[in-house]
């Protein structure tokens, strides 16, 4: 079994850095076609052609991209992402301010949303069709279905202006005590739970009730096993697999995806860094936020096929 | 109701000692009497500042380029944290009048060509380094090295030489008289830096408040310099200052009590912040317009008859009120706004007028066809002044369509390239600046492409006219010049809108912005 995992390890790790150096290859000819450039961003309205023209020198954005991407990558191979082309300052350092607040947002979330979305995913199997199983559905379906945007400004105008239960704003720095934590994570984790719930909740469903009509549950039925033991001993370790998956998805969607909830609640996160460096056609920037969002993905579904594996007798032996 | 019954009402209501003289005057009561007796009121009415407090500042930008550095700085974000930090050596009041700030002296020579500066001898940097002379010739220098990249670079090409003449003395010298110059060294870009400073991570300035931290597109936290050169000021203990762009966030953190001020407040929005009662709107009233700009270097605005007609198809009022929620005046197609000491009242009106502009429109025979306008958020309001435009055009046959592009890379890929295109300009501190950056021939933002020789010689002997009096007869003229020839239409002037906790003390509006022109962290105090 060892000798499975290390290989699966090794051939993982393999497509992962070919994995990464495709999409930097394509993040940077993405940046390339979009119109308009650092300097030009930088400078928005104020922007002269010699200001401009001054800017890109300074930027070395005058030298051919295919240069400029090796440069890049050279760096990069020494374990130097660079300086912002904006800001000048060190991406390892815009990156460290955000990542922990993005893996600290993430982890509340998952911590919240994973029991919930799968003790109603799995009672909504065992109890399919039922008024039970029909109201969870459409409940979560209907929170799925509206735009994270409009739950969080709803969320704020309810539980923040209204009643005054939760700050508007979920930034702050330093340790945080248990009850302030709650604070602040509270609207920003409720909206995107909303989302993330749904999606767990639904797989967990259909994953559980796949099993539940294997031929191997039928068997534990007719020998007069428990509806519990069926459930837990059964179904729910074959549904592992499945499950594991959908939760490594929800999880680097939280990573680099949160952005309206981070920008909502002024959340300063790793999203809204993207987005910036977008804007601002900060290429150095885009790519370390791409690469460790892509990185984390990788990671994840790795490790959700571990899970799947580990938890499979077939596959295990 | 005697004058001064009615003054004291007015200042209850909150009105500015600037708005409050003119109103007096306008009442009959004499300006020096009016003058008196605001400054006595305004005293009244101020309440002793108090000291202490901490508050939370959100503003509607946000973006991993903000910098510390005065050079670099782009946008009103930007320059509320150079404000905390530095001082420039002249600097705006709510009389719209230049004061000196760090400078003790200026003084011009030979028709205003060599300038004397003599600093303040009691200023210190937050690392405790006295500022002397050669702090100021680098801060100013700097601006002309290309690759600083500075955003000042076109404002410094006048000037010929800076030099230090005594540890506390510098003189400039320029290419030609201006007596404008300690109006453009009240620009953020001339903030004063550290001698040899490069390294804007953190701030060494000499301004009311010191930086503790700078993250870009997170998060300042500003603390009170108590070593501040103005004594009791600034009134604060801390101020933590971000970013929350997305509109209705940042009014809700306001109404949640989150946050004691943000900036940028949709005229939709101002009625919630009205109707909550401890909150209170800010408006500024200034010279900050959205203008339709029609290229005269082009078809179809190398036509003056098709500018002209254009120019008689705005209901002004109607876009103040609709658009604006009449946060806004009616403008006159000219950029100097009724809040400039320069502003001309003389000059008619233009009206909306459909016959004139079918009158027009004829006789520049582009009747029956269709202009595309490009229209774009990143010109605020512009397409909601389109659709008013089009409505009306099409009552004398002219066919506009709208064009709508995204506010990502309008400015370089449409603005001023396309024949009729939307702008929004920022409120200028005084006429020579408005003119120099939009008007001239030779202007880096000429919008509409538009030559005239007379303005571009007034624009030069306006410079060189010591007296006020007359130096606002030339821009008088000047503004004719625009409102006749330009291919810059301007229906209204808008208003900044800002809100704030009630708490939150010591906001007057200067008209060269929101937020007291970026610079409240020094004037304002908490009230609790």
């Amino acid at each position: 079994m060892n000798a499975l995992l290390v290989r699966l390890l090794v051939s993982r790790i393999a497509i992962a850095i070919l994995t990464l150096l495709f999409v930097s290859v394509a993040v940077f000819l993405g940046t390339e076609m979009l119109p308009g450039d650092v300097a030009q961003a930088v400078y928005g309205q104020n922007a002269t052609p010699d200001a401009v023209e001054g800017l890109r020198r300074a930027l070395h954005l005058d030298q051919p991209a295919y240069l400029r991407y090796l440069l890049w990558l050279g760096r990069l191979l020494t374990g130097d992402p660079g300086n912002s082309l904006v800001n000048n300052l060190p991406i390892a350092e815009l990156v460290a301010t955000r990542l922990p607040n993005s893996l600290m947002l993430a982890s509340v979330t998952i911590v919240v949303c994973v029991p919930m979305s799968l003790i109603l995913g799995i009672s909504s199997a065992i109890w399919q069709d039922s008024l039970y199983d029909r109201t969870v559905s459409l409940a979560t379906m209907s929170l799925v279905s509206v735009p994270e945007l409009v739950i969080a400004t709803l969320a704020v105008i309810m539980f923040a202006v209204n009643l005054r239960w939760f700050p508007a704003l979920s930034y702050s720095a330093g340790l945080l005590s248990l009850n302030q934590i709650f604070q602040l994570f509270a609207l920003p984790v409720f909206t995107l739970s909303c989302v993330l719930i749904a999606q767990i909740m639904r797989t967990t469903r259909a994953a559980v009730i796949d099993c539940l009509r294997s031929s191997y549950v039928e068997t534990a039925v007719l020998k007069g096993a428990r509806p519990m033991r069926i459930v837990l001993n059964h179904a729910v370790p074959n549904a592992i697999g499945p499950i594991a998956n959908a939760v490594a998805l929800s999880v680097s969607h939280l990573l680099g995806g949160a952005v309206i909830v981070e920008t909502i609640f002024n959340f300063p996160g790793l999203g809204r860094l993207l987005v910036d460096a977008v804007a601002t056609r900060d290429m150095p920037l885009i790519q370390a936020c791409v690469i460790i969002y892509c990185a984390a993905y990788l990671f994840l579904v790795a490790l959700a096929d571990i899970a799947g594996m580990l938890s499979n007798p077939r596959l295990r032996h | 109701m005697s004058d001064v019954g009615f003054g004291v009402e007015a200042l209850r209501r909150g009105m500015s000692r600037r708005e409050l003289t003119n109103l007096l005057i306008g009442s009959g009561m004499s300006a020096a009497a009016a003058g008196t007796f605001a400054i006595s009121a305004s005293i009244a009415h101020a309440q002793t500042p108090r000291r202490g407090g901490r508050i939370k500042v959100a503003h509607s930008q946000s973006s991993t380029a903000e910098t510390l550095d005065p050079a670099r700085a782009m946008n009103s974000s930007d320059n509320v944290r150079l404000f905390m930090f530095y001082n420039g050596l002249t600097r705006f009041n709510e009389e719209l009048s230049t004061e000196l700030d760090l400078a003790e002296e200026i003084t011009p020579s030979q028709r205003a060509t060599i300038w004397n500066i003599k600093l303040r001898r009691d200023v210190r940097f937050h690392d405790g380094t006295p500022l002397t002379s050669a702090d100021v010739v680098y801060s100013l220098r700097r601006h002309k090295d290309p690759a600083v990249g500075s955003g000042g670079r076109s404002l410094v090409t006048a000037i010929e030489e800076i030099t230090a003449t005594g540890p506390r003395e510098v003189r400039i010298i320029l290419s030609g008289p201006n007596y404008e110059l300690p109006a453009i060294l009240s620009i953020w870009h001339f903030l004063v830096v550290k001698d040899g400073a490069t390294d804007f991570r953190t701030a060494n300035g000499t301004g009311p408040y010191e930086c503790q931290e700078f993250q870009p597109g997170g998060r300042t936290i500003a603390m009170r310099n108590s070593e501040y050169f103005r004594p009791g000021k600034p009134y604060l203990d801390e101020i933590e200052f971000f970013g929350i762009t997305d509109e209705s966030a940042r009014v809700n953190a306001l109404l949640a009590g989150n946050v004691q001020l943000i900036n940028s407040v949709s005229q939709r929005s101002a009625r919630r912040i009205v109707t909550a009662p401890n909150l209170s709107l800010f408006e500024t009233k200034c010279g900050a317009y959205q203008d339709l700009v029609i290229r005269l270097d082009q078809a179809p605005g190398s036509n003056p008859d098709f500018v002209l007609a254009v120019k008689h198809l705005f209901n002004r009022e109607q876009i103040a009120r609709a658009v604006y929620r009449n946060f806004a005046t009616v403008a006159n197609d000219q950029p100097i706004g009724p809040t400039s000491p320069f502003y001309d009242p003389g000059l008619p009106q233009r009206p909306f007028d459909l016959d004139k502009a079918a009158f027009h429109l004829q006789r520049s025979g582009f009747g029956n066809q269709t202009f595309p306008i490009v229209i774009s958020p990143a010109a605020r309001n512009s397409e909601e002044i389109a659709l008013l435009l089009q409505q009306s055009g099409r009552e004398i046959g002219l066919n506009f369509q709208l064009q709508r592009v995204p506010a990502e890379g309008y400015w370089w890929n449409y603005y001023m390239k396309r024949p009729i295109f939307f702008s929004s300009v920022p409120p200028k501190a005084t006429p020579d600046i408005a003119f120099t950056t939009f008007f001239q021939s030779r202007a880096p933002w000429n919008e509409s492409a538009w030559r005239n020789e007379r303005f571009d010689a007034l624009l030069l002997e306006a410079r060189a006219e010591a007296d006020t009096g007359k130096r606002g007869q030339v821009y008088r003229e000047m503004q004719s010049l625009i409102h006749d020839g330009s291919g810059v239409c301007i229906p209204v002037f808008a208003s900044y809108l800002d809100a704030h906790d009630s708490d939150l003390k010591g906001l007057l509006p200067i008209a060269v912005g929101g937020m007291m022109a970026d610079s409240f962290a020094e004037h304002v105090w908490l009230d609790q």
